[in-house]
């Protein structure tokens, strides 16, 4: 047992996925102040937050600076509802402290384990993009390290190439120390959702169309479903609950955080190969059979809304050991019918569906390697095995296709042409990179899609 | 002037001192914190008032420097009910022996500033005649071993202190709490292949301490394990433990 301060910690890791899975040189920050001293120690580098991607966006051989110690709040102007807080604060973190006080982060992800910088820089987006945008749109100012040393702080007004680019850049800017965030007061802690059911694609898409006044939607998809039914979905509509609308007890305190209605956790050792056609199929059919006569209308805890999979921790792990690879991707509005069509043909013909098929439609885009963009959005999960990883390619074509892209922050088994094809800023990234020095910030995912 | 319990908290920006301070806050304490560094201090400071509804302050402080812990006790607004010491110097053995300058400082952070700075922390409590001291020590200050000595010797000293100052401060009402963690994943362990079943995450540690100064306890290992280690540990007779590779 014995510490050598020279060397870093050497540690299998993977992302949310679990594939892949790569050595990586990995060191643990407690203040700021430790970060250009990193800098001087390795040949490149990437921040790692709390490893929510579920590639290898976050993932180096040669150093992962993981931010999970830089996670102090710096201060609050509750006038202007600006919080600055450090790059590795986890939004659930944030939110329990937030929420009492009659506050929100104005755009969250699917998930609340995940650190502000992590948002920031795959600009995530939530159910409430088509109004919202994402949330670098709510991000005010960043306070960052770049390759030469030097931290900088940039915003819409200083250094804004900068500051576009690190939105949604996945940390091949620089990394991101501190970030001031504009904050939403919330009416209570509670979402007002409907169900709306959809037979088919051409009816979800319509729904989706009839209700853009809606502060948030997003559909449940049924991958599985062939023929007619093709694009079988469950659309949720939602918006913050007024006090009125609460259960009795709670409408003296709408802000109070209510309990999570039930929390699941998946042991360690589940076995692969849980999720397969039948048993996917066979959810599908009860769970969309048990919405199927819509208009339901519930209120429901902000954690049961936004974060559903959060009550059921560790559920990467129903995929087994090999882990999972999720395609997400984005299609124009004109292509998106046809395009999505073909993915989901191709994708219940394969027989690899997944309960987690979301379906929503994006507003406008950000800056050059943001993923959001107008059009329609599908994510797709999939148990890894070679079938799948070629399936993953096959609809990369389709994406390719129909002027799509693919999202970074999900990606494990894309390629460079894809990428190009569906960033075509890529180039202006380029620029801003060389720019601010930022040649040694690279990790396993833009070496393989030929970003840095 | 506030009502609520003082907790003061020597080293906060350590992993268990940050530890310890949330975890007091959370349970309502004011609080005041050190550090030697002002930068990281102030970075503390701010972010316990803003998670916590309680007063913060914060001290600079050298806790080697004998004007500095005199400053410390001016700058207490008032006497404290706990006094957390989460002060720690662990450098690898083999370079606290090959320069005996930082093999000094080992020994003077480990054992001898905290004593010195506990000494009067206590006189304080004495006389009030009231108030908890938790000394975090170490299981390797249990007995001497060849790979982690220096470290070791002076923890021993310092829990040989907490011990008698308990003896002492028991009959005015203080209590004086040894605590001896175990592994935990902290800066000071970091790189080391440590055995997960043994180590824990200073969250725990601060649990443990608030619970202990709330139960008035004499001296805790966070994992009861290490009970039976350190007790097997020293039974071994010297014949033996010196020919170990501990």
């Amino acid at each position: 047992m014995k510490l050598d301060p020279a060397s870093f910690q050497q540690v299998s890791l993977a992302g949310w996925g679990n594939y892949p899975r790569i050595e990586c040189a990995l060191a643990h920050p407690r203040y700021i102040d430790e970060l250009p001293g990193l800098l001087d120690r390795t040949h490149s580098l990437i921040a790692r937050g709390n490893g929510r991607s579920y590639g290898d966006a976050a993932l180096s051989p040669d150093l992962a600076v993981a931010t999970r110690y830089l996670n102090r709040i710096r201060g609050f102007d509750r006038e202007a509802g600006l919080m600055t807080c450090e790059a590795g604060v986890l939004l659930d973190d944030l939110l329990e402290l937030l929420v009492p006080q009659g506050w929100f982060v104005p755009v969250v992800p699917g998930t609340a384990q995940v650190s502000l910088g992590g948002m920031a820089a795959a600009d995530v987006h939530g159910k409430n993009h088509h109004i919202d945008g994402a949330f670098g749109r709510h991000v005010h100012s960043m306070k960052m390290l770049l390759g030469n040393g030097q931290v900088i702080d940039c915003s819409r007004q200083e250094h804004p190439e900068l500051f576009s680019a690190t939105l949604g850049g996945m940390g091949l800017t620089g990394i991101i120390l501190e970030l001031t965030v504009r904050l939403a007061p919330i009416e209570s802690a509670w979402v007002r959702q409907t169900t709306q059911p959809a037979g088919n694609l051409d009816e979800v898409m319509a729904l989706f169309e009839a209700s853009a006044d809606q502060p948030l939607s997003v559909a449940w998809l049924d991958c599985l479903a062939a023929g007619k039914a093709r694009g079988r979905s469950l659309l949720f509509c939602g918006q913050v609950a007024q006090t009125a609308q609460l259960p009795k007890r709670y409408q003296a305190r709408p802000h109070q955080i209510p309990a999570r209605s039930r929390s699941w956790s998946i042991p360690p050792w589940t076995p692969g190969g849980l999720l397969n056609r039948w048993s996917v199929s066979a959810f599908n059919r009860l769970y969309y059979g048990r919405h199927r006569m819509g208009g339901a209308t519930r209120t429901l805890p902000y954690r049961d809304y936004y974060f559903p999979l959060d009550g059921l921790a560790d559920w990467n792990r129903l995929y087994g050991r090999r882990g999972l690879i999720q395609h997400q991707c984005v299609l124009p509005p004109e292509a998106s019918r046809e395009g999505l069509g073909e993915i989901l043909s191709r994708t219940s013909r394969a027989g690899q569906g997944s309960m987690l098929a979301v379906l929503k439609k994006f507003g406008p885009g950000a800056g050059p390697l943001s993923f959001p963009m107008p059009g329609y959005t599908l994510a797709l999960d999939f148990p890894v095995n070679t079938e799948t990883l070629r399936l993953s390619r096959e609809l990369d074509a389709i994406v390719r296709a129909h002027q799509g892209r693919i999202y970074l922050a999900k990606d494990a088994a894309s390629d460079a042409l894809t990428v190009q094809s569906g960033y075509p800023e890529l180039p202006a990234f380029a620029q801003v990179r060389a720019a601010y020095h930022a040649e040694r910030f690279q990790s396993a995912l833009s070496r393989r899609l030929e970003l840095t | 002037m506030s009502d609520k319990p003082l907790a003061l908290i020597l080293a906060v920006t350590s992993d268990i001192g940050r530890a310890v301070a949330r975890a007091c806050a959370a349970a309502g304490h004011d609080l005041v914190v050190t550090a030697r560094d002002r930068q990281r201090l102030d970075v503390e400071v701010a972010d316990l008032g803003q998670r916590y509804p309680v007063a913060v302050q914060g001290v600079e402080m050298d806790v080697l420097d004998r004007a500095h812990r005199a400053r410390l006790l001016e700058q207490l607004p008032r006497t404290p009910d706990l006094v957390v010491c989460a002060i720690g110097l662990m450098p690898a053995q083999d370079d606290a022996q090959a320069d005996p300058d930082l093999a000094e400082r080992v020994m003077q952070t480990n054992y001898i500033a905290p004593a010195l700075m506990l000494e009067q922390l206590a006189e304080l409590c004495r006389e009030r005649g009231s108030g908890a001291l938790v000394g975090i020590s170490s299981v390797a200050g249990d007995r001497g071993r060849r790979s982690n000595y220096i470290y070791g010797s002076a923890k021993a000293g310092f829990s040989a202190y907490l011990s008698g100052l308990r003896a002492r401060m028991h009959d005015h009402g203080v209590s004086v709490i040894t605590v001896k963690p175990g592994f935990v994943r902290t800066r000071m362990t970091e790189g080391m292949r440590l055995p997960a079943l043994l180590t824990i995450d200073p969250e725990h540690v601060a649990r443990s301490i608030l619970a202990a100064a709330g139960s008035r306890t004499n001296a805790i290992y966070v994992k009861r394990i290490w009970r039976v280690i350190m007790w097997v540990i020293g039974l071994l007779p010297e014949s033996v433990f010196k020919r170990l590779k501990l």
